[in-house]
């Protein structure tokens, strides 16, 4: 079942691209996926800052094409960026080779949730090109969204094509994950990443129907006339944000703990040292994180009209999720402890992540309290949060995770002088671009305002951001230079040129060729993917 | 599971809240200023999420610099960890990180409940909100769009409804908001202690004129308002008197013809 079914003849072809069973190749599809959706994502970016730095039209004098882009931003970014970068392209490439396995359990399940992925993306993209594309923002409340003439129907089934993609892939990896670890590669001896990305998927699993339920109803009352959300019938629109954010916000740690995975490998293997605390960071960490995952999606809701006993519950369940996540910092933080810290570019990334995560982290803190969230909620203080904690920070795993597996997944080594540049100018950008965009949330500055003519005295801040947001871009394309640079004219890699550990990186070649390894893994009973002390 | 009990549940729970609450509710029966509690709050929210920053940020950057790769064939030292070293660096974090949630969850709790508690004696109008503005509807009948006009030292409590999509009355400074759902009668209150104006502005996403949507409060001396009041209130009709069958709406009752054009 495992052999791929479409062959790898070594030279080009687009029909083996396309018809590909092979999980690597799989991966790649995802990558290039995603970060298409994360470039054209980053483009509305530029142009919705660009409108922004001045009180007044400034590009465009029509709110709703703004609010088009707007819309394009966060869904792409999350929906077609975030999770399948992290649970499609690395999960895809990562989990087969660490855990010894020939390919995934279900190989042309694995190509059809890639290509529902790639269905997904062109709807999506189709939204630049159709009469009247949705203007409801990445969350569809209704009851605008039933209202609108904007076309919320492209909106439910790209969700819904990356949601089936989602639960197909999870199907897929989850079982690989139980059923295909080669013999002594034990639960206790997993990777990090391995353990991250199964809670992941088990999350997903459990919550992606909620958002599936959700935009189903939107648009069975937008246009078969049914009234789950229509007031003046007895539906309730406050019933669609339940159950929206029951899936978005477990959503976040979809996102989170995959990130956090790719950051430990990165950490562990730049330092040559042990995980700190393993245990403590698998048993209360991820899995902490993955039974608090549902009880906190309140915290989106506190002026929502919410029973107050229940808004009171999930002020303290949210705020206790510092918990599983501080034990996670702590692990990664502590795996320098008596490490051998070598700063090449993913590893700078992975320091990026500590610095940014922990600000994007703090900020949360108020937000979970709900006296303060009446003032903050709906600000660009939140916006400024979320672009912190999941946008700026899951970046860094997605590209110094990137920079991390370049050698093995295209067999040449980067430019490591452009590769830092490409981090300098990026966290130089983000920090220059978000922490004053903090400021502007808490002075009052409303989220997803096209203009601002109730707070002239803003002008100013906003073109700082706006300047500071061009330089994100740069950085962008001195990274994507850096991987094109490579391809072209990179030097050969060698097999193991971190000084790995793990099985991706010590039993295989560069790059890997179908079916992986060369004859089934055996190890040796104290086999220990982070032990550096024997070569 | 019955929602009551759930609820006596809940309570059960979190029973130090209904303490912190009950004790608040003793305290004097001054007016509270919901807004300068905030401030304070967020004041001491800052120095706590700062000082945790910065004590984790100076831990990381001196174990960055300390551990920095010597030679090129250096490796890690650390030992693998003992259960009982691993359960400590879990328990003795986890119990800090509870102790400073429930402390500073316990404490929102009181700023909360005064944002939702409007005293007894406020006074209050209606705001019905809609595709986009705010239509303003004071005790005494008079009519006004986007312009709140109060007066000083006294409480307000605004019930608010909406006409068509789900919108936000914020009100930055007075660092409240709630939001207006159609078919439902919400509210929030706020103590205009100074004369001054305020912005109030939409903070929930409602169509092409979102950030359009937004109006002044106007905080008033107290007799200048009564006289505004008075200028602006309905004349008494000179004919005959409106036909019984035909009452005005009750300001609670929400005018949507349903949700959808
Ligand atoms: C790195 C450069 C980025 C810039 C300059 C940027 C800029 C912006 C801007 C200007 C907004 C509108 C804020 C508002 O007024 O409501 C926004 C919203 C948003 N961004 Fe980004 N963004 C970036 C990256 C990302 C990434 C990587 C993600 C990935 C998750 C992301 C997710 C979102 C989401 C979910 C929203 C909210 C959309 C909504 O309100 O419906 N952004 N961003
Ligand atoms: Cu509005």
């Amino acid at each position: 079942m495992s052999s791929a079914t479409v062959g790898n003849s070594g030279k080009f072809s687009l029909y083996e691209w396309i018809f590909t069973t092979d999980h690597k190749r799989v991966a790649v599809l995802y990558m290039i996926g995603s970060y298409a959706a994360f470039f054209v994502a980053g483009l509305m970016a530029m142009l919705m800052r660009t409108e922004l730095a001045t009180v007044g039209p400034t590009i465009t004098d029509n709110p709703t094409t703004y609010h088009v882009w707007l819309y394009f931003h966060g869904a792409a970014m999350i929906v077609a960026y975030m999770i399948p970068a992290l649970t499609g392209y690395f999960a895809n490439y990562y989990v087969p080779l660490m855990i010894g396995a020939k390919d995934v359990a279900f190989p042309r399940l694995n190509a059809f949730s890639v290509w529902l992925f790639w269905m997904a993306i062109i709807l999506a993209l189709l939204t630049f090109v159709i009469p009247d594309p949705p203007d409801i923002m990445w969350t569809g409340y209704p009851p605008y969204s039933v209202m609108t003439a904007g076309n919320t129907a492209f909106y439910t089934f790209t969700v819904l094509l990356l949601g089936f993609s989602s639960i197909t892939g999870g199907i897929n990896l989850i079982t690989t994950i139980v059923r295909m670890r080669a013999p002594g590669v034990t639960w206790g001896k997993l990777n990090m990443y391995i353990w991250c990305v199964l809670s992941a998927f088990i999350i997903q699993m459990v919550f992606v129907p909620f958002l599936g339920d959700a935009v189903i109803m939107l648009i069975l009352d937008k246009y078969l006339g049914t009234n789950f959300f229509n007031a003046a019938m007895g539906g309730s629109a406050l019933l669609y944000e339940n159950i929206f954010w029951a899936y978005s916000h477990p959503a976040v740690y979809v996102i989170l703990l995959p990130a956090m995975g790719i950051l430990f490998e990165i950490v562990s293997t730049f330092s040559k040292n042990r995980i700190f605390i393993y245990k403590g960071a698998v048993y209360a960490g991820v899995m902490g994180t993955m039974a608090m995952a549902g009880e906190v999606w309140v915290h989106h809701l506190g002026t929502s009209g919410n029973p107050e006993w229940l808004v009171t519950i999930q002020v303290f369940t949210t705020l206790l999720i510092s918990v599983p996540v501080g034990i996670l910092m702590i692990s990664l933080v502590g795996t320098l402890y008596k490490g051998s810290i070598e700063f090449k570019t993913p590893m700078l990334y992975a320091v990026g992540f500590m610095f940014l995560f922990l600000i994007g982290g703090l900020t949360g803190i108020p937000n979970a309290m709900s006296a303060i969230y009446l003032h903050v909620h709906g600000t660009q203080w939140i916006t400024a949060h979320f672009h912190y904690v999941m946008a700026v920070s899951m970046t860094t795993a997605i590209i110094g995770g990137t920079y991390f597996i370049w050698p093995k997944l295209t067999g040449k080594m980067y430019n490591e002088t452009l590769g830092k540049l490409g981090f300098y100018l990026f966290f130089v950008g983000v920090n220059c671009t978000f922490f004053p965009w903090l400021y502007l949330g808490y002075l009052g500055m409303p989220r997803r305002y096209y203009d601002y003519a109730q707070f002239p005295q803003f002008q100013p801040l906003q073109q700082f951001i706006t300047y500071s947001s061009y330089l994100i871009f740069v950085a962008g394309l001195v990274i994507l230079f850096s991987w094109l640079h490579s391809l072209f004219k990179g030097e050969k890699a060698p097999d193991n040129p971190w000084g790995a550990r793990s099985l991706d990186w010590t039993h295989t070649e560069t790059p890997p060729p179908p079916g992986n390894f060369k004859e089934p893994v055996t190890l040796p009973a104290d086999w220990d993917p982070y032990d550096y002390s024997k070569k | 599971m019955d929602k009551s009990y759930l609820k006596r549940l809940s309570y059960l729970l979190f029973a130090p809240l209904l303490f912190v609450s009950v004790a608040s509710a003793e305290t004097g029966n001054a007016i509270p200023v919901p807004h300068e509690g905030w401030d304070h709050l967020w004041l001491e929210m800052m120095i706590d999420i700062v000082a945790i920053g910065i004590i984790f940020a100076l831990v990381t950057i001196y174990l960055l610099v300390k551990y920095r790769r010597k030679n090129p064939n250096d490796i890690g030292e650390a030992k693998p960890m003992s259960a009982l070293s691993v359960m400590g660096w879990v328990l003795i974090p986890a119990f800090v990180f509870i102790a400073d949630d429930v402390y500073l969850g316990v404490k929102n709790m009181k700023h909360y409940l005064e944002f939702r508690r409007p005293p007894e004696n406020s006074y209050t109008v209606s705001v019905d909100a809609y595709m986009w503005g705010y239509d303003i509807t004071y005790p005494e009948g008079v009519i006004t769009s986007n312009e709140l006009r109060v007066p000083v030292g006294r409480p307000i409590k605004v019930n608010l409804t909406s006409r068509d999509v789900v919108h936000t009355l914020y009100i930055p400074d007075m660092r409240t908001k709630w939001d207006a759902l159609p078919g439902k009668q919400m509210f929030l209150w706020f103590n205009p202690d100074k004369i001054g104006e305020h912005v109030m502005t939409c903070t929930e996403y409602c169509g092409m004129l979102h950030s359009g949507m937004h109006g002044k409060i106007i905080v008033m001396p107290e007799k200048e308002f009564a006289k505004w009041v008075e200028e602006n209130k309905p004349k008494p009709q000179l004919q005959e008197p409106a036909p019984a069958k035909a009452p005005a709406q009750p300001q609670t009752e929400v005018k949507t013809e349903g949700g959808k054009i």
